[in-house]
């Protein structure tokens, strides 16, 4: 290439990068704070491949194959085994690979925050979470009042808990069994709730439908719902999480039913994370979660768009 | 054909026998839910737009558009008139379909003519035309301040604001895009 033709793009990176550069500072000030908060309550940080042979068969999540293997698309069931095996407290922050997701909000290459404890069930998370980001708040300098895109941001506890059926039936047209066996459920959750959801306190979204949660125990005495949540501040989906699902058989017939189903939409088939299975049988009671930290980024920097807060998109690579 | 995952800002599809332009893009996944692309998608021809959200199984017709070099030759009872300049066929567009590019049609201008299958649907001007000035008050130096405009018409009939040194019977360049004054042609 000649080096006219070089100027301008080489200028264009410059400028946009030096404009990046005090929300990258912040993001790795923010990171520092995660890492603090759980080395302080006693997490161990763990290190897993993030090239697998088997990913969690999920109907909506695709992995990047990579050779004969896959890139993962979470650290969960790595992460497992290590629960399986007595590491009690665990955290990760690492990269994980969706193929196809790319938005305001996705990059096919993101960076998640995955903490498991053992003797926990998912409300425990969820008051963990709130404590995880209040704290990472404080060692930032912000108040606890603070505002994401002109819009009041309370993170003062206790934060919002509701359940999906209510959600639907608070901001939805139609109620939650409804939208699912008209096969709405996705786009009604994302245009008539999402929108609705975390402001100005953060929402904890919890009680998904069974169907919605591979990898998440039902709930004692009310088998339709999963044990599982999702967190929301300002509209923007920042975690999910579930209570472990620990039942071997259930979790084969949920992987079995996930492979069909990707098969059934001439999707990828991924073997069965067979290692993974084995050890759930020794894994005790549990509850973990992903969180995404670009996401928290984007909160804590006032960023509307991902794209704002890493040095590269892939379509600037 | 395209897949959903193609789907972004300025893809032209067809849809129902019409070409549309995607002019607003969202991409948007609930957790563990399926991907759903947001899409606002503006008729070409009528410019009605509507909203409507589409699966990873949706597929789209890309819309049959191609763009051909033309020339302007007259206007007639709100109808404009070009001509194909490698095969000389003629074609017409209203004055609708025209629009406020009829600000800079002088004869001869060689522009772009959007075709929809056989269907000449839209016009892309040239960045950058040159026009006469008809019609301009005389300025009278010194009696204004840097950064004075006066308004001028030009032969076409489309009046701008110009800086005060521009004469009547003057080329000047205006840019397409904007409509505004760029420079003075020195002939």
């Amino acid at each position: 290439m000649l080096q006219e033709s070089r100027n301008k793009p080489g200028k264009e990176e410059k400028e946009r990068l030096s404009q990046r550069k005090s929300a990258l500072r912040l993001r790795a000030l923010m990171v520092h704070a995660v890492r603090d908060f759980f080395v302080h309550r006693g997490y161990l940080e763990v290190e897993t491949p993030v090239l697998i042979p088997a990913p969690a068969p999920e109907l909506h999540i695709d992995a990047v194959p990579a050779g004969h293997d896959y890139l993962h698309t979470s650290p969960e069931l790595c992460m497992k085994r290590l629960l399986a095996a007595g590491y009690e407290r665990i955290f990760q922050i690492c990269r994980c690979f969706r193929q196809g997701e790319r938005g305001d909000l996705h990059l096919p290459e993101c960076t998640i925050l995955e903490w498991y404890r053992a003797n926990a069930s998912y409300d425990g998370i969820m008051s963990e979470c709130e404590d995880m980001i209040r704290s990472v708040a404080g060692t930032l300098g912000f108040s606890q009042n603070m505002q994401y895109q002109g819009r009041p941001l309370d993170l003062t506890g206790p934060w919002q808990r509701m359940t999906v059926c209510k959600a639907f039936q608070r901001y939805a047209p139609l109620p939650v069994e409804e939208s699912m066996e008209k096969g709405c459920f996705d786009e009604l959750m994302v245009q008539a709730v999402e929108p609705r959801l975390g402001a100005p306190r953060p929402t904890f979204l919890y009680d998904y439908p069974a169907s919605m949660a591979a990898l998440a125990r039902l709930k004692p005495g009310n088998p339709t719902v999963a044990e599982r949540f999702e967190l929301y501040i300002s509209g923007i989906e920042l975690a999910n999480a579930f209570s472990e699902l620990r039942d071997t058989e259930e979790q084969l017939a949920r992987f079995q039913q996930e492979k069909t189903r990707r098969s059934e939409l001439g999707k990828a088939v991924y073997p069965l994370p067979e290692k993974f299975l084995a050890a759930l049988q020794f894994m005790p009671e549990a509850a973990g979660i992903a969180l995404g930290i670009d996401r928290l980024a984007m909160i804590f920097t006032d960023r509307a768009r991902v794209d704002d807060v890493v040095a590269f998109t892939p379509e600037e690579l | 054909m395209y897949s959903a995952s193609d789907l972004r800002k300025g893809l032209k599809i067809e849809i129902d026998g019409e070409p549309y332009i995607i002019a607003d893009f969202q991409f948007s996944k609930p957790g563990k839910g399926q991907a759903l692309y947001r899409c606002r998608l503006k008729n070409m021809i009528s410019g009605v737009s509507f909203d409507q959200t589409y699966r990873s199984v949706d597929t789209f017709k890309p819309a049959n558009l191609d763009e051909r070099k033309m020339q302007f030759l007259y206007a007639q009872e709100n109808e404009f008139c070009f001509m194909d300049m490698e095969n000389y066929e003629q074609t017409f567009l209203s004055e609708e379909q025209v629009g406020d590019a009829n600000h800079y049609l002088i004869d001869n201008l060689e522009v772009e003519i959007l075709f929809f299958g056989e269907r000449a649907i839209g016009i892309t001007l040239p960045n950058f035309v040159d026009l006469t000035v008809t019609q301009a008050d005389p300025w009278a130096k010194g009696d204004s301040v840097a950064g004075d405009t006066k308004p001028v018409t030009l032969e076409t009939g489309y009046s701008l604001r110009v800086p005060p040194f521009v004469n009547q019977g003057e080329k000047i360049t205006v840019d397409t895009r904007t409509g505004e004054y760029v420079t003075r042609v020195k002939e």
